[in-house]
């Protein structure tokens, strides 16, 4: 079942970005990064089933990761909502050069 | 190399692959948070059912308990707390020219993939065939995670702890607000 | 000693080895660091200024002050300003000790050696390698230092006439406030002097050559405050650096042909470059283009008479003695080069020819008293590349030798009647120029000692028996004439001249030049000590012989001049008189140029004893004439002051101008330099090229270049993450297609 998984997971990661592409509230496409991560670990899982164990321990890590990530990105989110009454992308350009 | 797979092993591989494509390119087309981020659960469930399926117990419940219950909580608690789901914030997706471009950079992105993967995969790392299954007798679904974890990957193990901690405070400080910071 | 532990291992089988020869690194050592001494005391003396109060506002007053009155000391005209008072450097004590004496130690080192070598009698050179300077692939080149009869001759003169010339520069130079520097910048010269004769390889030697340059260099504008002296020093400098491009072009071409750059192992495989083959001749060509720069040469010799702006001693050590005869050094070195090449022997010997006869006719009517002497030196050196043109390196090598000491003796003879005439003119506060004979005359009543021992000098180099110059020069011209039947310069053709004919040729000239070299140093002298005082009543009084210091090295020098000959006695004199040991210095020399000599010499037929006589004769009759021509047609009496002075017509005037040679080069290549550096280089190439283009267009450039990359931050998330995933695309795409 490794082809399908890969496929799977190619499909899935693929409409991850293209959610982070087409998307301008900032919630959402951070629901896309997550599904990307997502798609990543069932490669993992995937892989793991002839390359032994460390993958699903990789998994754990990356959830451990997302979780961390989830929870600073949504802190910032709520701080420039509270600046800028908008999650909107196109409002938000601070970085403006 | 790969057993041979029953019928039925087949088809509900299949179906739960099929939900959770299905899921996420729904996920993916709505406007509304609150919509999206529940068919994203709906994608985590069915990759949680894969996992299981896969031979990775663990992971499997971990799917269901971080993913589709710790994280996309928060999100949705963060989607109600701004309030958003408002008819004026759904007004989100960009324009169909630029739909068409992620289109076409997702094609073309999921072809490479496609090519890659087609690598050989390197044959001298592969476990024996049955080493899963004898881990799992030894050491049952959560030991056969732990024991590499808290032996071989301890460093990284208190690493990601640290890393939490600083999430954690991190989300603390910005989310108490600027007025809250100078106090 | 550091350095000796590092002996090879291949020189421990020469009978040299264990002897006091293991010390020849001393010898550049020692010179070394008299210039280190002296130049710090030099650095020294101008900070913190001298004990004498008068003298250290005159240092901080203004250097140029400093220098003017250094100017006035050389004679370049006294400019009755007082500033000749300048008290000794404060250090100068130190510095006389110094100076010479680390010369003195040298000589008497390499006086051990010469013993050394003499009883040791050693076939091949005796080789101490120290480092490995250039190990670059299949190149490699060590620091060393070869020992053998060519290069201990070097040795001699160089440390012997420069122990000498120090000595004399202690009077000469006593009152220059630039005292130390002069004598740390003779010491350098020294030390890069005997790195190039000692260097076992031809990068060595050219680390010396390069070095001697600079030293030139830098005491031909040892007063550079005066713009002409400067221009002077940059000319040579200039010059030269023609000449080095040949001699770093052959060595290039020998390094890519045969692989190895060090004297033994370009003699072993010389043969392999093809004797007589095109090959060949182009190394010897480029590298005699290297010798015609350092050794003033047609057509690089006219940065020699400029150089007499330096110091005398300078003129007499670097620009008559030693440095400018490192050519004819270079030439006898590469003989196993240059003796596979008929067409590049002869090229030498036709180039040394010319230039023996063309400087002598300018040393005619050259009335700084300097400039004759430069010309003779020029004319000289021209003869000794007859010598090691034709091959015959013996004669070439004991001409370089007794014209060091008789052109020393002469250069310093000089400085001794210029330091007599800038003192008087001085003490009158004159303007007249003290190295202009015409101011002089009758200076023989005032310098007896001088007098008499510029005559012997004179009568040397004019070839009057049996002083060495007419020793090493009858040995040249005999050698043109017994190598014009049957040797391999003989049979070659040169330019469609056949060699033979083109050697008689070359023997006429050398008689002609002989001829003029007779009477130029007889009208120079003739001007100079005898007739009235032309210097006026007043300075007369002023005028007196220099101190025993500078006396004494004369009279030194004025002994070598008479018996240098007896270095290598030609067997034809002592067969009609028994005056000792015949040609001693070709039996020292054997080992070294022997190979190349027979190699040239190869089938010559024996001239009878007979012909040799008759050549003899006929030269030193020759020379008699000259003299006498000069004595007779010459009139002192009559000779006008420098200010009195008509400008010359028609044949003499163009002579008097040197050929309008220096206009000539003004005219053709310095002129249009000048003219495309203005209008193209500077305002095209600089202006606009460099500075528009690459300097201010860069600037533009990286202008440009922010004001669009600032225009790409738009701050706009979204498109930063379109940004992102096309990149990500396209280096995927690069895996993919790989």
């Amino acid at each position: 079942m490794l082809a399908e998984s890969l496929a799977l997971t190619a499909a899935l990661f693929v409409i991850g970005v293209i959610g982070v592409l087409i998307h301008r509230n900032a919630i959402i496409i951070f629901m896309c990064v997550e599904l990307m991560l997502t798609a990543v670990n069932l490669t993992f899982v995937a892989f793991s089933r002839f390359y032994g164990t460390a993958g699903q321990v990789f998994v754990v890590f990356v959830m451990t990761v997302s979780a961390a990530e989830a929870a600073v990105g949504l802190a910032i989110i709520i701080a420039i909502f509270r600046h800028r009454q908008t999650i909107d992308l196109k409002d938000i350009n601070l970085l403006k050069g | 190399m790969e057993p041979h797979y029953s019928l039925i092993y087949v088809f509900h591989f299949y179906l739960f692959g099929v939900i959770a494509l299905a899921s996420a390119l729904t996920f993916v087309t709505r406007k509304s948070p609150v919509t999206a981020a529940l068919w994203l659960v709906n994608t985590m469930f069915s990759l949680a059912a894969l996992y299981v399926m896969l031979d990775a117990q663990f992971v499997g419940v971990m799917q269901v308990l971080v993913y589709a219950g710790a994280i996309m909580v928060v999100f949705l608690f963060v989607v109600m707390l701004l309030n958003l789901g408002h008819p004026s914030e759904l007004a989100d997706a960009r324009g169909t020219g630029w739909k068409l471009a992620a289109g076409l950079i997702g094609l073309g992105l999921l072809s490479e993939i496609m090519v890659i993967a087609r690598t050989k995969l390197p044959q001298q790392l592969i476990v024996p065939r049955d080493f899963n299954e004898q881990q799992f007798q030894k050491l049952n679904a959560v030991g056969m995670i732990a024991e590499p974890l808290f032996k071989d990957y301890l460093l990284a193990f208190e690493l990601t702890s640290v890393l939490l901690l600083v999430a954690i405070t991190g989300a603390v400080v910005l989310g108490r607000g600027r007025a809250a910071g100078a106090r | 000693m550091l350095l000796q532990t590092a002996v090879s291992a291949a020189s421990q089988a020469h009978p040299l080895s264990g002897t006091i020869a293991e010390w020849v690194w001393l010898l550049p050592i020692l010179p070394l660091a008299g210039f280190v001494i002296n130049g710090l005391l030099s650095l020294a003396g101008a900070h913190f200024g001298p004990t004498d109060p008068t003298a250290a506002e005159h240092e901080h007053h203004s250097e140029g002050a400093a220098d003017a009155s250094a100017i006035s000391h050389a004679g370049h005209g006294a400019d009755g300003d007082d500033q000749h008072a300048v008290k000794r450097h404060r250090w100068a004590g130190v510095v006389s000790v110094v100076g010479p004496g680390v010369l003195i130690l040298s000589f008497l080192l390499a006086l051990g050696i010469w013993q050394a070598m003499a009883s040791a009698q050693p076939a091949a050179p005796f080789i101490q390698r120290y480092f490995s300077w250039m190990p670059v692939g299949d190149l490699h080149i060590d620091a060393a230092f070869q020992l053998d009869q060519l290069s201990m001759l070097m040795i001699l003169v160089i440390t012997g006439v420069g122990a000498l010339i120090h000595v004399f520069s202690v009077g000469y130079m006593r009152d220059d406030p630039g005292y130390p520097r002069y004598f740390s910048y003779l010491n350098l010269f020294v030390f890069f002097m005997l790195v190039l004769v000692l260097g076992a390889n031809y990068p060595v030697l050219f680390v010396g050559w390069e070095g001697v340059g600079l030293c030139s260099y830098l005491l031909i504008g040892f007063w550079f405050n005066d713009k002409a002296n400067a221009d002077a020093g940059k000319k040579a400098f200039i010059v030269n650096r023609i000449g080095d491009f040949g001699l770093l072009v052959a060595m290039f071409m020998l390094f890519a042909n045969i692989g190895v750059l060090d004297f033994i192992g370009v003699s072993a495989k010389a043969l392999d470059l093809g004797a007589g083959s095109a090959l060949v001749t182009t190394i010897c060509l480029f590298m005699f283009l290297g010798c015609t720069g350092k050794s003033a040469q047609i057509p690089l010799y006219i940065w020699l008479p400029d150089a007499m702006a330096g110091p005398t001693p300078v003129s007499a050590l670097i620009h008559a003695a030693t440095m400018v005869t490192a050519g004819v050094y270079l030439i006898a070195r590469s003989s196993f080069l240059f003796s596979l090449s008929p067409v590049a022997s002869l090229t030498v010997a036709v180039v040394g020819a010319v230039t023996a006869i063309f400087a002598a006719t300018i040393g005619l009517k050259q009335w700084d008293i300097k400039k004759v002497l430069a010309y003779s030196t020029i004319s000289q050196l021209g003869y000794m590349f007859v010598g090691v043109g034709v091959g015959a390196y013996v004669s070439g090598m004991f001409h370089l030798v007794t014209h060091a000491f008789f052109k020393a003796l002469l250069f310093l003879g000089s400085g001794s009647v210029i330091h007599a005439m800038h003192a008087a003119y001085h003490r009158t506060h004159s303007n007249e120029d003290a190295q202009d004979m015409r101011n002089m005359g009758g200076l023989r009543r005032y310098l007896p000692v001088t007098c008499v021992l510029m005559w012997i000098a004179t009568l040397a180099i004019s070839g009057i028996p049996p002083l060495s110059g007419f020793m090493s020069k009858d040995e040249i011209l005999g050698s043109v004439f017994a190598r014009a039947q049957g040797s391999t310069l003989a049979s070659a053709t040169w330019l469609g001249i056949p060699g033979s004919t083109l050697l008689y040729i070359i023997y006429a000239i050398g008689l002609a030049a002989a001829f003029l070299t007779a009477v130029y140093m007889t009208r120079m002298m003739l001007y100079t000590f005898h007739g009235p005082a032309r210097t006026g009543t007043e300075e007369e009084e002023a005028l007196h012989e220099a101190p025993w210091i500078m006396t004494g090295p004369l009279v030194v020098l004025g002994i070598l001049t008479v018996f240098g000959g007896w270095l290598n006695l030609p067997e034809v004199i002592t067969g009609i008189i028994p005056l000792g040991p015949r040609e001693l210095l070709a039996h020292w020399l054997d080992p070294v140029v022997g190979d190349a000599t027979t190699r040239i010499a190869a089938g010559a037929a024996q001239v009878p004893a007979s012909t040799e006589q008759a050549l003899i004769g006929a030269a030193v009759v020759i020379a008699v004439a000259g003299i006498v021509f000069a004595m007779t047609r010459l009139k002192p009496d009559r000779l006008p002051r420098k200010r009195d002075a008509v400008p010359e017509h028609g044949f003499e005037g163009v002579v008097a101008h040197k050929y309008y040679v220096d206009e000539g080069i003004e005219r053709t290549i310095v002129e249009p330099t000048y003219a495309v550096s203005r209008s193209f280089l500077w305002r095209v190439i600089d202006n606009g090229l460099i500075d528009g283009f690459f300097v201010n267009g860069s600037a533009a450039l990286a202008r440009g270049l922010g004001w669009v990359g600032s225009r790409l931050q738009t701050g706009n998330v979204g498109i930063y993450a379109w940004v992102l995933v096309v990149g990500v695309l396209v280096m995927l795409g690069a895996f993919t297609l790989r």
